[in-house]
């Protein structure tokens, strides 16, 4: 991006609600089922059906509200969208316009070391729509509206962003809300989590806002980043060249890697707001929301700083960890076990999120237990393996979900410390490299490092390399002053 | 209350219908003499009484998150006028 320029993003973030029932009727919330087998009369828009609330929705989107540092509404009510298009069978969508449930709040997190915070203007609470299906041999579309009435919130920022790293950060931070809540299952694949990227550019020192574009539902962090980064180089580029930027709505191609207009006429978005006369308006008591309130679990944020003061471990590595509250639990089932915070640190930071990462997996799919990884790490520190050794074993129960004390034992990898056994080994590891030997005492040091190597070669890694180190050094020493 | 010619063909739009000329011209007499009659509403005085979204006077009514059966497809998908694979089938939706 260029250095004359400054970006201004606010994001409108969807989450759906883990609630078992869907927002206005008793259908199902599951997803990837058969298509239209989670629907009844109130969700697929039939004449005469009375909607009526789940509390659950109403208690999540205040527990999101009180976590994001919101004002929570005493009276809020739900009011009618009015758009045409098919996935929408009642023709409006049941959302919140002017009396949301929770705003002004603000979130704080840390984008390259530096400390940012951004505000949120609204959290409301809204219906999703059914899902469309392009079909190849009719070429029509297919609508499935298992979908439709699934509870979400829409988490509205302030435009208070101004990176492509700040945006994935701050969405970052408001998945890992969301999970510690446990309000959604964040799984932005299936779309349960997904976001709109309102963005404007303007030159740096220019007060006013330059018109922006809202580019709509990207479904992951690495979408998010490649639609930012395009979007600015456009504006910019159009501007530069004496173009014009449109309020318009965008769509990313992520395999493309394009973002591009809709077709939608401007005109189409006058929703023409009003009242849910269906739905009674909702009163929350101060008993209500200080209940709530009292009952949230510890947030992402407080953990960090517990794991950097109690634990002792680098912020970079509480912020890894704690990001995910599963790696944050496993992380503390291995801690239990073997009482090594700082190697469970490094072992989830290093080899387990490498093996995840080359899997394409999640933490709670992996198959040995985060006891395992716990005993593992009681086997380096009682010297039973070498660090060397565990890597292996680390892969084994990658793969197997064996118990490492079973892998160690079926295996014959226990380290050996016997020093006269490994005298012995380094005796004629000797004997048999004579020029390296000569070396030596020729003032090269670099032959110790290579007698070394045969010897660790020679116990197939299983001698321990401390006591490898210290006999090659007297045996060597003999014969230089021998 | 005066609606214009270009108000009801915004609206005739939104709402997905096409309206000649001699129809335009009559929804805005009719239009018009409907918002006319709202605005008598105008006339009432109103001062000291909030503003209410809802006619009655009732509040929060939820429902527990329990799972009750959906309707079967075959139901669901009756009054569509097209349907395939299990789904309501409608001309292709271009963005
Ligand atoms: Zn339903």
């Amino acid at each position: 991006m260029r250095e004359d320029y400054e970006v201004i993003i606010g994001l409108e973030v969807h989450a759906e609600l883990a609630t078992k029932t869907k927002i206005y009727c008793s259908c199902s919330t599951e997803f990837g089922s058969d298509p239209n087998t989670h629907c009844c009369p109130i969700c697929t828009g039939m004449p005469g059906v009375l909607p009526v609330l789940n509390e659950k929705v109403v208690e999540y989107a205040v527990k999101m509200g009180l976590a994001t540092n919101c004002k929570i509404a005493r009276f809020s009510k739900q009011d009618r969208k009015n758009y045409f298009y098919p996935d929408l069978p009642k023709a409006y969508q049941t959302s919140q316009y002017d009396l949301p449930l929770c705003y002004e709040g603000h979130v704080d997190f840390k984008v390259n070391g530096e400390p940012k915070t951004v505000g949120i203007t609204r959290i409301h609470i809204e219906e999703d729509a059914g899902k469309l299906i392009h079909d190849p041999y009719t070429g029509d579309t297919l609508v499935d509206l298992n979908r439709c009435g699934v509870p979400l919130i829409e988490i509205v920022s302030e435009p208070d962003i101004r990176s492509k790293d700040e945006a994935i950060e701050y969405m970052q931070t408001l998945k890992s809300i969301l999970e510690y809540l446990e309000i959604c299952d964040c799984k932005m694949q299936e779309g349960s989590l997904r976001c709109d990227v309102n963005l404007s550019v303007r030159k740096k020192g220019e007060t006013k806002f330059g018109t922006r574009t809202e580019t709509k539902n990207l479904n992951s962090f690495k979408a998010i980043g490649r639609a930012i980064e395009f979007e600015i180089d456009r504006q910019i580029k159009e501007l530069e060249n004496g173009g014009t930027i449109y309020q318009e709505t965008r769509r990313w191609d992520d395999d493309k890697g394009i973002g591009y207009a809709m077709r939608t006429k401007e005109d189409a978005h006058d929703y023409r707001y009003f009242p849910e006369p269906d739905l009674a308006p909702i009163v929350l008591s101060d008993d209500y929301v200080n209940g709530i309130e009292a009952a949230l679990p510890e947030m992402p944020n407080v953990r960090r700083e517990r794991y950097i003061t109690e634990l002792g471990l680098p912020e970079y590595d509480a912020t890894q960890i704690t990001n995910s509250k599963k790696m944050a639990e496993f992380f503390d089932k291995a801690v239990a076990k073997c009482g090594n915070a700082k190697l469970v640190s490094n072992w989830l930071m290093s080899d387990v999120s490498r093996k995840l990462n080359e899997s394409e997996m999640e933490i709670d799919n992996i198959k040995f237990t985060a006891e395992d990884l716990g005993d593992l790490i009681t086997l380096i520190d009682k010297g039973t393996i070498s660090s060397a050794i565990a890597k292996k074993v680390f892969e084994d129960m990658f793969e197997t979900g064996d118990a490492p004390a079973k892998i160690v034992e079926s295996k014959g990898l226990v380290q050996i410390t016997d020093e006269s056994a490994i005298r012995d080994l380094v005796i004629s590891v000797i004997n048999e490299n004579e020029q390296s030997v000569q070396d030596f005492i020729n003032g090269k040091d670099k032959a110790v490092g290579f007698i070394v190597g045969q010897t660790m070669k020679a116990s197939k890694g299983k001698a321990n390399p401390g006591i490898v180190n210290k006999l090659i050094m007297e045996e060597l020493n003999k014969r230089k002053n021998g | 209350m005066k609606i214009t010619h270009e108000e009801v063909k915004h609206i005739a739009k939104l709402a997905k219908l096409s309206l000649s000329e001699e129809e335009v011209e009559k929804y805005a007499k009719d239009l018009g003499g409907i918002a006319e009659f709202v605005e008598k509403l105008n006339e009432v005085d109103v001062t000291g009484v909030n503003p209410t979204a809802h006619a009655v006077d009732k509040y929060n009514v939820f429902r527990a998150d329990e799972l009750k059966d959906s309707y079967n497809r075959e139901a669901i998908l009756k009054n569509a006028p097209s349907k395939e694979a299990g789904c309501i089938s409608v001309p292709k939706v271009v963005e």
